[in-house]
C-alpha cells in the first residue's frame, strides 16, 4: 500500500517568550492513497499545527521545524515556498474549522471560489465562475447562481463550510485536510457536512486527514485513526481495530468521556481529570501519566516509544489496555 | 428603501451638525465683549455704524444675526470684509483662497497615501524584520518634527541654498503644471511627513491583525502568491480606520494648514481664516469657517460611502439600523 503523504520525524517548536513551545513531536504519519485518516485529540495536543505544518501552511519567523514531508512522491519539506504553493489547491487542499472566520469577509463568494480556478488552473474568469456554480451545486447549495453574488455574512454557518468546501474541492485535490470541519456547526447540521464530505471523498477519489477532538465523528467517516497527545502520535490503528482493541489509555479516556444516550440523567459527565502538561516544559515520563489511572512509577520516569502489534496497531505506553490486566 | 431613508437620515444628520456649527461660530462672535461694528468700521462715522449694524443684524439679537447671515450665506452672499478704502466681498475670497487649499489638500493626501500604503503594507507584510523597523524609526522620526519646521528646512535648503523651487508664492494650473507643481512642492511636502506617519502605522496595526485571520491562511492553501494575498485579501479589510482618519485630515488640511499657507504665501483658507483673525474681519470668519465646516461634512459623507463599499458588513448594518 503507497503512502499519498508521509510525515517523518516531525518536530514543530514555537520560540516564545515563555521558552521554546513544543507543539508537535516527532511525529510520524502514513496517509495511503485513497483513505481517510482521522486526526484525533484534544484542544491543544498538536493536530491543527501538525496539519498545517504537513501542507507547508505553517508561516512565522518564530517556528522551528524539522523533519520530512513526502506528498505524493516529492519531498515538500526540500522545495521551495513556490513549489509548494504549486501543490495547493490540486494536491493538497484544506477546510477550516471556523467557516465564520476562514472566508474573507469583504469579497463575493463568486470570487473567493473562482480565484483558485483562476489561478491554479488558468481558468478565463467566466469559465472559472460558471464552474464554481457548479461546485456550489456539488456542495449542494440550492440558489447557486445567487449565492455567488453574496458576501460570506449573508449565509448560514453551514452554507458557509458548504463555500469552504467548494473551494477546497474546486481544483480536484488528491488530498484534504478538514480541520475540525464540523466543531463549529450545529449537530444536525454537523451530520449533513459529514455525508457531504464522505460522498465527495469517493466521487473524487480524494484521501482525506480529518482533525477531530471528536472520536465519534472519526467512527464513521475514517479507515485509520491516529490519536494524538501533548504534540505526540500516542496510537495509530485502523478504525475498526481502535474501536474493538484500544491499548492507549488515553484514547480510551477519549472515548468514556462522550456522553452516551442511555446514561442517567443528572448523571456527571466522564471528564479526563488534569489538564495537558505545559508545552514548554514536557517533562522526563509519559506525557499522560500525570492524568493516567494506569500510570506507575516507570511512566512517570521514562518516556515511552511507538511499540506496534504484529497487526500494524501502534501505542506509546508501557502497559496497554490488553496486557495490563 | 431602507437605503434611500439611509442616506435621507444621514444627510438630514449633517445638516444639523452645520447648523450647530455655523450657529455657535455666530453666537462666538456676538459673546465678544465689544461693539463689533466699532471694529469692522473704526475710523467710521456713529452713523456708517448704524448703517452697518442694520446691514448685518446686529440689532436684532443673535438668533436674528445668524437667520439673517444664514439667509445671505445660502444666497451665496457671504458678506464683505471691511478696509479703511472700501470693502470686498468674502465670497471673491474665498473663491480665490478654495482651489489653492483644495489642490494643496488633494496633493498632500494623494503624497501621503502613495507612500503609506505600500509603506504600511510591507512593514506588516515584514513585521519585526529589518525593513520593519527602519520604516518605524524613520516614520517615528518624521512624525515627531513638527511640520513647520520641514517647512523651515526646506525652505532654507531646497529653496535658497540649492536655489531648485521658490520659497513663496502660488501660480494657478492655468500657468502651467511646472509653474503650478513648483510652489506646491515644498508645501505639499511639509504637510505629508505627518500624515504618512500616522497612515502608515495605522495601516500596518490592521495589516497584522488581518494577517492573523484564518481566511489569510485559506487564502494561502489555495496556492495564492504572497502578493496576492497581502493585495486582495489583507488590504481591503484592514483600510477601514485608514480610509477614516484619511477623510479627517482632509476636512482637517482645508482650513488647518494655517502656519503652512503662511510661511510658503500660498493664500488658501487657512490663510484667510489667519488674516479674519488677525484683522478682526468677522464676517470672514464666520463665513469661512461654514465654509470648512461644509468641505469638513462633504467628506465625511463620502467616506460614509466608500467604507460601505469597502467592506459590504458595514454597508447591511446600516439598512438594518
Amino acid at each position: 500500500m503507497s503512502s499519498l503523504l508521509s510525515v517523518k520525524g516531525m518536530n514543530i517548536n514555537f520560540d516564545t517568550s515563555r521558552g521554546l513551545l513544543e507543539a508537535v513531536r516527532n511525529v510520524d504519519l502514513e496517509i495511503p492513497a485513497g483513505m481517510s485518516v482521522g486526526v484525533v485529540g484534544e484542544s491543544g495536543s498538536g493536530k491543527t499545527v501538525m496539519c498545517r505544518a504537513a501542507m507547508g501552511l505553517l508561516q512565522g519567523s518564530n517556528v522551528k521545524r524539522s523533519g520530512k514531508v513526502v506528498f505524493d512522491g516529492r519531498e515538500l519539506t526540500a522545495m521551495s515556498k513556490s513549489e509548494v504553493r504549486e501543490q495547493f489547491g490540486s494536491g493538497m487542499a484544506m477546510i477550516f474549522q471556523d467557516p465564520m472566520t476562514a472566508l474573507n469577509p469583504v469579497r463575493r463568494i463568486g470570487s473567493q471560489v473562482s480565484e483558485g480556478l483562476r489561478v491554479r488552473l488558468g481558468m478565463s474568469k467566466k469559465d472559472a465562475l460558471a464552474r464554481s456554480k457548479e461546485l456550489l451545486e456539488l456542495v449542494r447549495i440550492p440558489n447557486a447562481a445567487a449565492v455567488l453574488k453574496l458576501f460570506p455574512f449573508q449565509l448560514s454557518g453551514g452554507m458557509r463550510q458548504r463555500v469552504m468546501i467548494a473551494i477546497a474541492i474546486s481544483c480536484s485535490p488528491k488530498l484534504l485536510f478538514a480541520d475540525e470541519p464540523t466543531t463549529a456547526l450545529d449537530v444536525t447540521v454537523q451530520a449533513q457536512i459529514l455525508q457531504l464530505l464522505r460522498e465527495l471523498r469517493e466521487d473524487l477519489k480524494m484521501s482525506m486527514v480529518l482533525v477531530t477532538h471528536d472520536l465519534g465523528v472519526v467512527a464513521g467517516n475514517t479507515d485509520y485513526v491516529a490519536v494524538m497527545y501533548a504534540g505526540e502520535v500516542v496510537e495509530f490503528a485502523e478504525t475498526k481495530k481502535l474501536f474493538a482493541d484500544m491499548r492507549m489509555p488515553y484514547t480510551e479516556a477519549l472515548l468514556e468521556s462522550i456522553p452516551t444516550i442511555d446514561q442517567k440523567s443528572g448523571a456527571r459527565l466522564a471528564v479526563i481529570a488534569g489538564r495537558l502538561p505545559d508545552p514548554t516544559d514536557r517533562g522526563a515520563g509519559c506525557s499522560f501519566a500525570p492524568r493516567c489511572k494506569y500510570a506507575q512509577d516507570k511512566c512517570r520516569n521514562e518516556h515511552p516509544e511507538l511499540k506496534q502489534d504484529p497487526d500494524g496497531h501502534l501505542y506509546r505506553c508501557w502497559f496497554p489496555i490488553g496486557e495490563a490486566k | 428603501m431602507s437605503k434611500i431613508s439611509f442616506w435621507l437620515q444621514r444627510v438630514a444628520q449633517l445638516l444639523i451638525v452645520l447648523l450647530l456649527v455655523t450657529f455657535g461660530v455666530s453666537l462666538l462672535l456676538r459673546l465678544i465683549p465689544v461693539d463689533l461694528a466699532t471694529i469692522l468700521l473704526p475710523v467710521g462715522s456713529e452713523i456708517e455704524r448704524d448703517l452697518l449694524r442694520t446691514e448685518l443684524g446686529f440689532d436684532k439679537g443673535p438668533i436674528g444675526y445668524y437667520l439673517q447671515w444664514l439667509g445671505d450665506f445660502v444666497q451665496g452672499d457671504m458678506g464683505k470684509i471691511y478696509f479703511s478704502g472700501g470693502t470686498e466681498e468674502v465670497s471673491t475670497h474665498l473663491r480665490n483662497a478654495m482651489p489653492r487649499s483644495l489642490l494643496l489638500m488633494i496633493y498632500t493626501q494623494v503624497t501621503a497615501l502613495a507612500i503609506a500604503i505600500p509603506l504600511g503594507v510591507l512593514s506588516a507584510y515584514r513585521v519585526g524584520r529589518r525593513a520593519d523597523k527602519i520604516t518605524s524609526n524613520i516614520l517615528f522620526t518624521l512624525s515627531s518634527i513638527p511640520n513647520f519646521a520641514i517647512a523651515l528646512l526646506l525652505i532654507i535648503f531646497i529653496g535658497v541654498k540649492l536655489a531648485w523651487l521658490p520659497t513663496l508664492g502660488y501660480a494657478p494650473l492655468s500657468d502651467g503644471i511646472w509653474e503650478h507643481f513648483q510652489y506646491m512642492i515644498m508645501p505639499v511636502i511639509s504637510l505629508s511627513c505627518g500624515l504618512v506617519s500616522t497612515y502608515t502605522r495605522l495601516l500596518r496595526a490592521d495589516m497584522i491583525a488581518a494577517l492573523r485571520e484564518d481566511y489569510v491562511t485559506m487564502a494561502a492553501s489555495k496556492g495564492l502568491s504572497d502578493r496576492r494575498i497581502l493585495w486582495r485579501h489583507v488590504f481591503r479589510p484592514s483600510s477601514l480606520t485608514l480610509l477614516t482618519s484619511a477623510a479627517l485630515s482632509m476636512g482637517a488640511l482645508i482650513g488647518g494648514a494655517i502656519v503652512i499657507e503662511s510661511i510658503f504665501a500660498t493664500y488658501g483658507v487657512g490663510f484667510e481664516v489667519f488674516f479674519a483673525i488677525q484683522g478682526r474681519q468677522y464676517v470672514l470668519l464666520q463665513s469661512t469657517v461654514a465654509v470648512i465646516a461644509l468641505f469638513y461634512v462633504f467628506f465625511n459623507l463620502v467616506v460614509d460611502l466608500s467604507c460601505g463599499f469597502v467592506d459590504p458588513r458595514t454597508r447591511d448594518r446600516r439598512v438594518n439600523a
